[in-house]
């Protein structure tokens, strides 16, 4: 593959904490040493930042194609400047098993354009009673393991599972949520959902769950994950657990970033998500520990519904959001507001879960892999949910403004989106 | 502002609650001359939805659609296409197609009454959704204590019992609150909502307190199918502490009355000597304004109607 040269950009190197304005030449799909001769492309000015890595995306294959494909994902990620899905267990049935890995590492490879990489489940059929084969899995190439949202809650299963993954040297993700408190739960306690009269969960159970998570980490020694940290009340114990230097790291969910639990307004089914949106205190204490590096990564999310299941009573609607194309605009809302620096943001959306997965990349060093996306953080404009890529048209940003578009996205040097 | 539907105590101008009663009022004074011959539903098609059962506010609604001419068909859904799987929207969007002109809806579901009223042409009122609101029952209880106090502002009201689980109490919580009352909520910790205190409410756990002084006590049924597990430790403990026995009322004022939505359960939250003594108890007139407000607010609702479709069709 010959060289080629993306002049005239402002790179956001996440590593650095820069931007600087410069030339990028990539050469058989990695970042080169700059090469004035090779052919070039004009980025007019715009930012090229290390290609987003996006943590906990639900691809519904096998089970609910009909919902999102690997194909559907592909699209929607690289017109959303992601380069790389983390894809969630959370299939029918779950992705508990080597064969079942190995068939997904087969269909995204012929149908998905970015690069994916699959998590497994930590126990059978995500049942929380037996743990999974975790070396097989390991071996057929799961980068971490999870039960996603089903919390497992016999603690003996969960010792046993985390010593073993522990001595395997394997990232576990958790949910910290304590599912007693939480069952039923579709909306945080306070005076919106008392008055609403939406079952809720008061944010403790948030605090309960990653409490326990910790003990079980500091007891296992295990590498864990915290997927999503959404509520002020939990932010002391995450601070603890890293000061003890336990191998303990958190995300937050672009929605949490972004949205509160008004949004919800008069029951808008689309703004239904897990852990429920919380107060606007807790949204601004989650960009608050974005930028002081307390939470590590933001991902999307990305839980595609079809409108049967979420144009129903609130409290029966499923819940989630697709975001693999509305995370960059959104998470640009924050850099609009003055929040976080461009990047501040990619440390969050590229480096830091490169990093934390094992993957290269992430940054703009010479010899990492050119997962690269292009985009104008200024353009704006109000989306259309019809014009998405995805299957599943589930987004809480319907009709909205948002401002920054996605302008190119690079996979391994091929060009894989352009607009 | 003119009213479309009746969905809810909330979105309500104080001027239009002021409106539905003023007409009730008028209703319920024609109901008991036995002037029944109005006909200002005449030719309209209403259809009740009951999506969770009901005997009372069904039946009410159905006799305060018949006195005023309209033709009035039940559907009980529980029985019906919802087990066999089809969703609240297809039922919905299948009965609009015949195009009826009143929905009366009861849902169990917290804004289901509201999802459905955007998907029909016809004026909606709730009839009860889920935990959230039953605006007619408020607008009865405003009714009826304005029949008996005289007025609807600067009264101490006390609702009293399971107020996490009660539409009726949120209704009447907004409705009272808006006409500028002072209220009291009363009743044990695990049945108030969370952050109950930013109502502008004032909420007591004993009930002797409570009710000291007040004008009106309001009692709220016990419901027992909306809870998920223990929040009482047993009835007869829930009696003993906030079950209205002669004793606890005598801390109200002496004029006090007593109301209950029903359906009562008697030695539960309610002594049944206090239900029935009429110095006090108001629980038969509030079944009798019932049907008032609900003519009323089906009436305002139809003119309104009327009123949009000559519009559009000039």
């Amino acid at each position: 593959m010959t060289a080629f040269r993306i002049t005239n950009v402002q790179l956001i190197d996440p590593r650095k904490q820069t931007v600087t304005a410069g030339n990028i030449t990539i050469k058989d799909g990695l970042i080169a040493t700059d090469d004035p001769k090779a052919s070039t492309l004009d980025g007019q000015g715009k930012c090229l930042a290390p290609g987003i890595v996006d943590v906990g995306v639900k691809v519904c294959e096998p089970g609910e194609r009909h919902k999102e494909s690997f194909r559907s994902a592909g699209l929607a990620a690289a017109a959303g400047g992601v380069t790389t899905l983390i894809t969630r267990p959370d299939t029918q049935p779950a992705t508990d098993s080597p064969e079942t890995l190995e068939f997904l590492r087969k269909r995204a490879l012929s149908a998905c354009i970015v690069k994916t990489h699959q998590m497994a489940t930590l126990t059978k059929g995500r049942q929380g009673q037996e743990m999974t084969e975790l070396s097989f899995l390991q071996d057929a190439g799961a980068v971490a393991f999870t039960d996603c949202d089903a919390v497992v809650s016999d603690t003996k299963v969960l010792a046993r599972a985390l010593t073993y993954a522990s001595q395997l040297d394997v990232l576990v993700i958790g949910h910290p949520q304590d599912p007693g408190l939480s069952s039923g739960a579709s909306a945080t306690s306070g005076k919106f959902a008392s008055l609403r009269a939406i079952p809720a969960v008061s944010p403790m159970a948030e605090r309960l769950g990653l409490e326990r998570d910790i003990a079980m980490v500091e007891m296992t020694n295990v590498k864990y994950h915290a997927d999503q940290i959404s509520t002020a009340l939990s932010l002391p114990s995450l601070a603890e657990a890293k000061r003890k230097g336990l191998d303990v790291t958190a995300g937050v969910s672009i929605h949490h970033l972004t949205l509160n639990e008004f949004d919800v307004a008069n029951y808008r089914s689309f703004f239904k998500v897990k852990p429920p949106l919380r107060s606007e205190t807790d949204r601004q204490a989650m960009v608050a520990a974005l930028e002081s590096g307390l939470i590590d990564i933001i991902s999307s999310m990305h839980t595609p519904q079809d409108e049967e299941s979420k144009r129903l009573p609130y409290e029966q609607a499923a819940s989630g959001a697709v975001a693999l194309e509305t995370l960059l605009p959104a998470a640009l809302r924050l850099y609009h507001a003055n929040q976080l620096s461009l990047p501040q943001l990619f440390r969050a959306l590229s480096l830091n879960p490169s990093k934390r997965f094992g993957l290269p990349g992430g940054s703009l060093n010479t010899g990492d892999p050119a997962d690269l996306v292009l985009f104008d953080p200024d353009t704006p404009y109000i989306l259309d949910r019809f014009g998405l890529n995805s299957k599943s048209k589930n987004t809480p940003f319907d009709g909205q403004r948002l401002q920054g578009v996605v302008l190119a996205t690079f996979v391994a040097g091929r060009k894989v989106y352009g607009r | 502002m003119q009213l479309e539907h009746l969905l809810g105590i909330e979105p309500l101008q104080p001027q239009q609650i002021k409106k539905i009663l003023d007409l009730a009022d008028y209703y319920a004074d024609q109901n008991r001359i036995n002037a029944q011959n109005n006909n200002a539903l005449a030719g309209c098609t209403q259809v009740n939805m009951f999506f969770e059962h009901s005997t009372r506010t069904q039946a009410s609604f159905e006799i305060a659609g018949k006195r005023l001419g309209a033709d009035v068909m039940n559907m009980s859904m529980e029985a019906s296409s919802i087990k066999k799987g089809e969703t609240l929207i297809d039922t919905a969007l299948t009965l609009n197609a015949m195009r009826p002109d009143l929905l009366v809806v009861r849902h169990p579901h917290s804004g289901a009454v509201d999802l459905l009223a955007q998907k029909v042409n016809c004026a909606v009122l709730n009839a009860g959704d889920g935990s959230h609101e039953h605006p007619t029952q408020a607008l009865l209880d405003a009714l009826t204590i304005r029949r008996s106090k005289g007025r609807l502002q600067r009264l101490n009201i006390a609702i009293c019992g399971d107020v996490a689980h009660s539409r009726v109490a949120r209704s009447n919580i907004i409705l009272l609150g808006k006409m500028e009352n002072r209220l009291r909520l009363v009743g044990p910790s695990t049945l108030m909502p969370s952050n109950i205190n930013e109502f502008g409410v004032e909420v007591f756990y004993d009930i002797k307190q409570g009710l000291r002084d007040v004008d009106v006590v309001m009692m709220l049924r016990l419901q027992r199918e909306r809870m998920d597990g223990g929040f009482i430790p047993s009835e007869r403990e829930y009696y003993h502490r906030y079950g209205l026995d002669a004793k606890k009322l005598s801390y109200a004022k002496p004029d006090a009355i007593v109301m209950h939505p029903g359906p009562m359960n008697r030695g539960v939250e309610i002594d049944g000597e206090i239900a029935d003594d009429l110095r006090h108890s108001v629980i038969q007139e509030q079944v009798e304004m019932g049907v008032a407000v609900r003519m009323a607010a089906m009436d305002i609702l139809m003119r309104n109607r009327r009123k949009n479709t000559k519009e559009t069709n000039i």
